[in-house]
């Protein structure tokens, strides 16, 4: 066998049940690859020991015919997990060394499927960032370099970037990710990776560490669909312990992957189509089309008149959900203390130093538009239009549409240091396509559709009906099949 | 509507965030650009609409209020920065 680290998640899996491969080689193999790629700083915690002895029970249940659906299956999980027994940052100083004592409901779902979990990915701090460049433990390097241009550190996106650069430098089979405004899917389509942001409700958020409560929601990058649907085949689930997961049976969603896709309706929104749209994801979104149409869907325009508000509304709902959730880290239960000469001292010390920039303003814009006198203004108005962005979404189903296309993201990957130094918007703007569909609640993917000149994937975003992530595993294992096969990147980050 | 830096110091000890002197132009500026982007929403009608309160038409679930975890002081006071016996400890908050 070639170089394990090769492998698709469904090929792995079938090479371990039928005994071609063992799980303990297979991790080795993704072991050693994370070993060589730390110019890359994927991960916050390697956990290699870890790993090593879950290979060999998974290795004991293969012999035994006992194998879970993703037994012996190397993973990485986004370090906004709780792991029992393993550091748990969110990237983020304030947390110190917190150590859970309890594992995150999906992450658990994994771990009961026999997933060997390889360590803790990298993100930005509290997943608040669209490049990853937020995280205190320093900022993630995509593998993908522009043409001509090998000395640019080309950003990953975010916040789930760690996810997304683990999986393209094929250091992991797949990786959980979390998306609260965009964090998987704007990441996924910055790598030229599949992410899967599913229906609010359908994966328990329990023992994820909190941004927007309203919002937030767990789901997969892997590097093809068929991946993505068999990793969230095990994430998904009810979960008495978060009362917003939704009690329903988990559909095999890796059955719904090659189903013909023949008289399905796809909307296409004419208000994504934003004044100075480069050509290049104007021509992209085109082609999207125009491969549904050939695989048989039907293509109809539709309108979605609240487009426009939809990330403002975000920035006023996901800072005050934050600054509330966020509220927890004073330096008393868990994560490091500065001294201070009283308690109030001791907080705002603690929390001046243990939050980066971009948490701490999003905190005190949440805190302003939740204070006395703005609330209305500011947080129940934003309540209001975010009724008025769903009701687009619903009226459009209702008239038919099974499913939106739209681009995933406004441009390809940028440099560090390239957006958002002087203006916070900036930055914001990357999650222009796809802020919408956490403010309806609904499952989106993203699906990589081509490399654009400068060498950088694109990627296309469906959203779905909720609930109706099966529909969304179709279509997009249509584009897929007829997008241009991505090749990752050669391995220029290896230590010798 | 924007912040002056008063407004600065004052959500800043709202949000128990310590926020040093040479800070609070840069934090004014960063504070009034996120809202004079949010400021579009003002155009929306909302004329009659319901604020949202969840995404999904679903009924809070409820369980039976009896105890059905505890016992566990010592996992929840592992990662304390300071602790004695089972107590969490806390610079002196009363006189």
């Amino acid at each position: 066998m070639s170089d394990l680290t090769h492998l698709s998640l469904a090929d792995a899996r079938d090479a371990l049940t039928s005994k071609k491969i063992s799980a303990v080689e297979l991790t080795k193999a993704h072991l050693a690859a994370i070993e060589r790629a730390r110019a890359l700083n994927c991960f916050i915690t390697e956990t290699p020991e870890l790993a090593l002895k879950q290979a060999e029970a998974s290795d004991a249940k293969l012999a035994r015919g006992e194998a879970g659906p993703l037994e012996g299956l190397p993973l990485g999980v986004k370090d906004l997990y709780c792991s029992k027994g393993v550091r748990t940052t969110a990237a983020s100083r304030i947390l110190d060394d917190f150590t859970p004592t309890y594992e995150s409901t999906v992450s658990g779902n994994l771990l009961r499927d026999g997933a060997v979990t390889l360590g803790k990915l990298n993100l930005d701090e509290f997943a608040m960032g669209s490049s990853n460049e937020t995280s205190a433990f320093g900022p993630v390097v995509s593998p993908w370099r522009r043409k001509g241009d090998p000395n640019a550190k080309i950003v990953p996106g975010g916040s789930s970037g760690g996810s997304s650069a683990a999986v393209a430098a094929h250091l992991c089979l797949g990786a959980t990710a979390t998306d609260t405004g965009g964090s998987i899917r704007q990441p996924a389509a910055f790598t030229g990776t599949v992410g899967v942001k599913p229906t609010y409700g359908r994966c328990s958020r329990w023992g994820i560490v909190a941004f927007a409560s309203s919002l937030d929601q767990a789901g997969p990058i892997a590097r093809t669909v068929r991946d993505a649907a068999i990793m969230l085949r095990s994430m998904a689930g009810h979960d008495p312990k978060d009362t917003t997961s939704v009690d329903a049976p988990v559909p095999d969603y890796e059955a719904a992957v090659g189903a013909s896709v023949k008289g399905r309706r796809i909307g296409v929104p004419k208000e994504y189509r934003l004044d100075g749209m480069s050509a290049e994801i104007a021509a992209l979104w085109d082609q999207g089309v125009a491969w549904l149409k050939d695989a048989g869907a039907e293509i109809v325009d539709i309108s979605l008149p609240h487009t426009k508000y939809a990330l403002p509304t975000y920035y006023i709902i996901a800072p005050a959900e934050a600054s509330s959730n966020l509220a927890r880290y004073d330096g008393v239960r868990y994560g490091m203390r500065e001294q201070g000469r009283d308690i109030v001292d001791m907080y705002e010390k603690t929390r001046a130093k243990g939050f980066g920039a971009e948490v701490r303003r999003r905190i005190m814009i949440g805190t302003y538009v939740l204070s006395a006198g703005y609330y209305d203004a500011y947080y129940v108005r934003a309540q209001k239009v975010r009724s008025l962005i769903k009701r687009d979404f619903d009226e459009a189903f209702a008239a038919g549409v099974d499913a939106v296309l739209t681009p995933a993201t406004p441009s390809t990957a940028f440099a560090q240091g390239e957006q958002g130094s002087t203006d916070p918007v900036e930055m914001y703007l990357n999650d222009v396509f796809t802020v919408t569909v956490n403010m309806a609640g609904l499952p989106g993917v993203a699906v990589p559709g081509g490399l654009a000149a400068n060498g950088l994937p694109l990627g296309l975003q469906l959203i779905g009906r909720p609930f109706d992530e099966e529909t969304l595993f179709s279509l997009a294992a249509a584009l897929e099949q007829a997008a241009p096969k991505i090749d990752f990147p050669q391995p220029w980050w290896r230590e010798a | 509507m924007s912040v002056d830096s008063a407004v600065v110091r004052r959500i800043a000890h709202l949000a128990r965030i310590a926020v040093e002197e040479k800070e609070v132009e840069r934090l004014r500026g960063e504070l009034n650009a996120i809202l004079s982007f949010v400021e579009t929403l003002g155009e929306v009608n909302v004329e009659g609409v319901e604020p949202i309160a969840s995404v999904l038409p679903m009924q809070m679930k409820k369980r039976v209020d009896v105890v059905s975890d505890g016992g566990i002081a010592d996992d929840i006071l592992a990662n304390a920065p300071a602790r004695e016996d089972h107590y969490f400890v806390v610079p002196k908050v009363v006189e």
